[in-house]
């Protein structure tokens, strides 16, 4: 007997997700998916990062083959047409007339557009698929102002896109008086306009447009109001409209308001004809969202296996960022008093609001809604649909414990097994612990096992206390290792190498690890080793991340970029010239570095030796960009030249970066000399810096830009030269012998138990008696300096690893390209 | 029924053209393949060159290691850190990606790749 068929009208995302569900569950089926888009299904919630890098395969819901991998007929950019229901059959575009057992139709929505005059105008624009966003694009470039008519999710998230974009000023246009009507009150809504507009968006609420106004194409939007907003495009995001028309044709029934009309196993009016997704109107109420969808998918792929299951509404909590402002809202949010008690939180200084409604006796958590601040919504959302008891103090939800211990880890694991941490793939707290204590021990089994975290990723903050709650319940002891092969912290390991003289990874495997290694302990002991010995990197150069590898950095598209050591920053006409010479002879692109260097990019790897070796004869040396080492030690101009300087702070950072030049460290290392308190270099900005005093040098430690950007702390003031080296080689030692990997000095101090004065007390008065070996350690390291490129330039063996084909070394990687901008050339990739 | 399939042995380098426990890229019209030359186990392994995340030509520059008790042999790749089963192509790092892989054999000092 031949299977039956299925035939899947759609290729959104719930049409995907019903073909994954039911290959998951069973394979007695022949399934045919129809899709009018040109591409596979993608991921339309996250469509905004289009314009944000990504590229519409890394939006793609699977890779090319997953639907042949499955057996699964696609049919893409051929919509279905008409359905003749009485013989079972559907008829495509594309003139393909097949038979079916049963139809899911999973036709989506599009946008609904309001009909104002002028709407057909050039430069008017819907929000809906990877088309549209092209369009939109490619529209863009030559505007300057741009309006989005619409307040809501959507329209927040094509105000996003239009800023991605580079529109000067952007508009949001609302009808109601307030943002996100559906799911935030006017207080936050108040929160939100505010921030918004601080990030440079204009909000206009209350508007109702009249018409678009213009030639041929839009110039401006005037509303009801008479006044006028010049704007040269506009994108309309005012709600969805289900796509009903061909169940309409059909004769299957429909809502007065659009949408295929389905009970509760999702079947229509046809019981061999289903609707999921935003095409089907369940109890008068059409789901826009995509967990819901999901669900409907879910409950089809039952029915069809012979389970049951039914949909009942839907809870529509959602946790979004918009435009960087985190914006919840769960439960019923709306209710208000008397029918339940509010607790409202306002500060307008941070931009945060929070409420929550509570029932009347004070005992149970009814919605609420998070503006500015979500962190609380996962758990604020698990007591609500798990009936938790409110704490006497229930404010303390949204305020959090002050003074208490108490993480949410701890409220993580008092929920219920049946609690749904994972809404968009229905997975459960059991679930997620089951795994955990058959063994799991890692977010990417989770994933694997149970799809948890694997649609929108909310949950996976849970999911991970989940898993360390587990572990720690069961007894197993999380021990801060290096990975699955070493069962040693890097400190332990550091010292483990050290006191047996193992000089290579082998060896530290062989003697200290199981298995075969992997890609986060080889550079781990990679940098070990180099802390310790200071040999030639290359000499292992499979242990060692690609950019130390290659001795670049690795850029996109898999071209490296170049850059030269210039110590605080100086350099002579000459050399300059010398560096102008190869960028251009080569082809790269150059750039100004934030540490006072010249970066050049789109570098062939065959090309990198033949570049330094130029730049070698020019007289530079290898600036370690490419390593976890130090990089650069800023300096402002200093006494030499600056009427307030008041001391060399040029020559001292250079003779700070030459003492320190390609010191190996558990992260990054950058510096920075200012010659007064004005403090041009930064230096409080960096790992340590060094500000010139009437009386000598400040010396600050463990400061950090990067995305948690910290201040560095004092740790001793008005020190002379030979001073302040010494207390920086005790540091930097310290910090390299201690630190776990890929941890900078400002969280390395943060975790310190005593802090700052603990860290004082061990550099200046040695309190574990080991300042004088510290500084033998460093004085050995910077003895044994070496400028890798130098040794690789000159080595032929070594530089016959620099090819991207061993088969044809003089070849270039022909899929490298490039394109131009700004008289420069950027990747295409 | 046993399916024989054709298999064209491409020569590709020397063995000593791939470094220990490491990879190079090969060029085969215009496919691209990475080699491995895991030396530690004595084996060799070859996959596509092309990482399935990001599109990008890498996983020859990519570090080989092993991953869980049965010690499945590994790539990950230098860009973002995905990893890959060189007996499977199978993403290991919790994605729906593939590889595709090709076997390898020595003799005489010399690495051929097959190619179907």
């Amino acid at each position: 007997m031949s299977k039956p068929t299925i035939i899947v009208v759609g290729n959104g995302m719930v049409g995907y997700k019903f073909c994954e569900k039911l290959v998951a569950k069973s394979s007695a089926f022949n399934i045919i998916v129809f899709g009018e888009e040109p591409r596979r299904a993608y991921d339309r919630v996250h469509l905004s990062e289009y314009f944000a890098g990504k590229s519409a395969d890394d939006l793609s819901m699977s890779s090319a083959s997953w639907y042949a991998d499955h057996d699964i007929q696609l049919h893409l950019d051929d919509p279905i047409q008409e359905i003749n229901r009485a013989n079972k059959t559907i008829h495509s575009l594309k003139g393909i007339t097949l038979g079916y057992d049963y139809l899911v139709l999973a036709t989506g929505s599009s946008a609904f557009v309001p009909d104002i005059p002028g709407i057909e105008k050039e430069g008017v624009f819907v929000y809906r698929t990877i088309e549209d966003l092209e369009l939109i694009k490619a529209y863009a470039i030559n505007a300057k102002n741009g309006a989005v008519m619409g307040g809501g999710l959507l329209g927040l998230e094509a105000a996003k896109a239009l800023i991605d974009l580079g529109i000067k000023q952007t508009h949001v246009i609302e009808f109601a008086p307030r943002l996100m009507p559906r799911q935030i009150d006017t207080a936050g809504s108040a929160m939100l306009q505010s921030k918004l507009s601080a990030l440079g968006l204009n909000i206009h609420l209350n508007k109702s447009t009249a018409c678009i106004a213009g030639d041929h194409k839009i110039e401006a939007l005037q509303f009801n109001d008479d006044t006028l907003l010049a704007v040269d495009m506009l994108v309309i995001s005012a709600g969805i409209r289900p796509r009903d028309e061909l169940a309409k044709l059909a004769g299957l029934q429909v809502g007065t308001r659009g949408g295929i009309m389905v009970n509760e196993r999702m079947q229509t009016s046809d019981d061999a004809i289903f609707a999921i997704g935003e095409c089907a109107l369940y109890d008068n109420m059409i789901y826009g969202l995509v967990a819901p969808g999901y669900e409907m998918a879910e409950v089809v792929v039952a029915q069809l296996i012979g389970t049951d299951k039914a949909f009942h509404s839907f809870d529509m909590s959602t946790k979004l960022k918009l435009i960087g402002v985190d914006v919840a809202s769960f439960g019923d949010a709306f209710i208000a008093e008397p029918a339940c008690r509010t607790i409202v939180f306002e500060d307008t200084h941070k931009g945060v609001y929070k409420r929550i409604n509570i029932s009347n006796d004070g005992k149970l958590l009814l919605g609420g809604i998070l503006v500015g601040d979500a962190d609380a919504y996962n758990i604020l959302l698990q007591t609500v649909n798990n009936k938790i008891a409110l704490p006497p103090n229930p404010e303390d939800m949204i305020l959090g414990l002050r003074g208490g211990e108490q993480s949410e880890g701890a409220g993580v694991m008092s929920l219920p097994d049946d609690a749904l941490i994972c809404s968009c793939e229905a997975v459960s707290k059991g679930t997620i612990c089951g795994v955990v204590n058959d063994g799991a021990t890692s977010l990417d089994t989770i994933k694997k096992c149970t799809r948890a975290g694997t649609g929108c990723g909310g949950c996976m903050p849970m999911v991970k206390d989940l898993l360390a709650g587990t572990m720690k319940a069961n007894g197993q002891y999380i021990k801060n290792v290096v990975c699955e092969h070493f069962d040693y912290s890097r400190q332990e390991l550091y010292d483990l190498v050290k006191i047996n003289k193992l000089k290579n990874y082998d060896l530290v495997l062989d003697h200290f690890g199981k298995g075969d290694g992997c890609e986060t302990c080889k550079p781990l002991v990679a940098s070990i080793l180099s802390s310790l010995w200071n040999d030639l990197i290359v000499k292992q150069e499979t242990i060692q991340d690609s950019n130390d590898r290659y001795l670049a950095n690795i850029q996109k598209g898999g071209t490296y970029s170049v850059v030269p050591r210039i110590p605080g920053g100086e350099i002579t006409p000459e050399k300059l010239i010398a560096i102008g010479q190869v960028a251009q002879k080569y082809g790269l692109y150059t750039k100004i570095t934030g540490g006072q260097r010249i970066d050049l990019f789109g570098a062939h790897v065959s090309d990198l030796p033949l570049i330094w070796e130029e730049l070698i004869d020019a007289g530079f040396e290898s600036g370690h960009a490419y390593g976890k080492a130090l990089r650069t030690v800023k300096s402002c101009v200093g006494s030499t030249w600056c009427r307030f300087g008041l001391h060399d702070s040029v020559s001292f950072a250079i003779e700070i970066e030459e003492r320190y030049k390609g010191l190996r460290s558990p992260h990054k290392l950058k510096g920075g000399v200012s010659g007064c308190i004005r403090e041009c270099a930064e230096a409080q900005s960096k790992d340590f810096g060094i500000i010139a005093t009437e009386k000598g040098w400040n010396l600050y430690i463990c400061g950090n830009g990067g995305s948690k950007p910290q201040h560095a702390q004092l740790l001793a003031a008005d020190i002379d030269s030979k001073m302040l080296i010494k207390y920086l080689d005790r540091f930097l030692m310290f910090y390299i012998k201690t630190a776990d990997p890929l941890t900078r000095t400002a969280t390395w101090l943060n975790k310190m138990e005593g802090g700052m004065s603990y860290l004082k007390n061990v550099i200046i008065n040695d309190s574990l008696g080991i300042a004088e070996q510290l500084e033998e350690e460093m004085q050995l390291l910077v003895d044994s300096f070496h400028c890798e490129w130098k040794e690789v330039v000159n080595n032929p063996a070594l530089r016959s690893r620099f090819t991207h084909f061993v088969n044809a070394p003089g070849e270039k990687d022909p899929t490298v390209k490039f394109e131009g901008m700004r008289e420069q050339v950027k990747a295409v990739w | 029924m046993e399916t024989i399939i054709d298999i064209e042995w491409v020569l590709a380098c020397y063995v000593d053209d791939v470094p220990e426990n490491g990879g190079v890229c090969m060029k085969h019209g215009h496919e691209q393949i990475a080699i491995y030359n895991f030396s530690r186990r004595g084996e060799w392994y070859a996959t596509q060159n092309l990482c399935p995340h990001k599109q990008q030509m890498s996983l020859s520059r990519g570090m080989i290691g092993s991953a869980g008790e049965a010690c499945e042999p590994k790539v990950a790749c230098p860009f973002h850190k995905k990893t890959f089963s060189l007996l499977s192509g199978e993403c290991l790092s919790g994605d729906d990606y593939k590889i595709k892989t090709y076997p390898v054999k020595v003799t005489d000092g010399m690495v051929y790749v097959g190619v179907a």
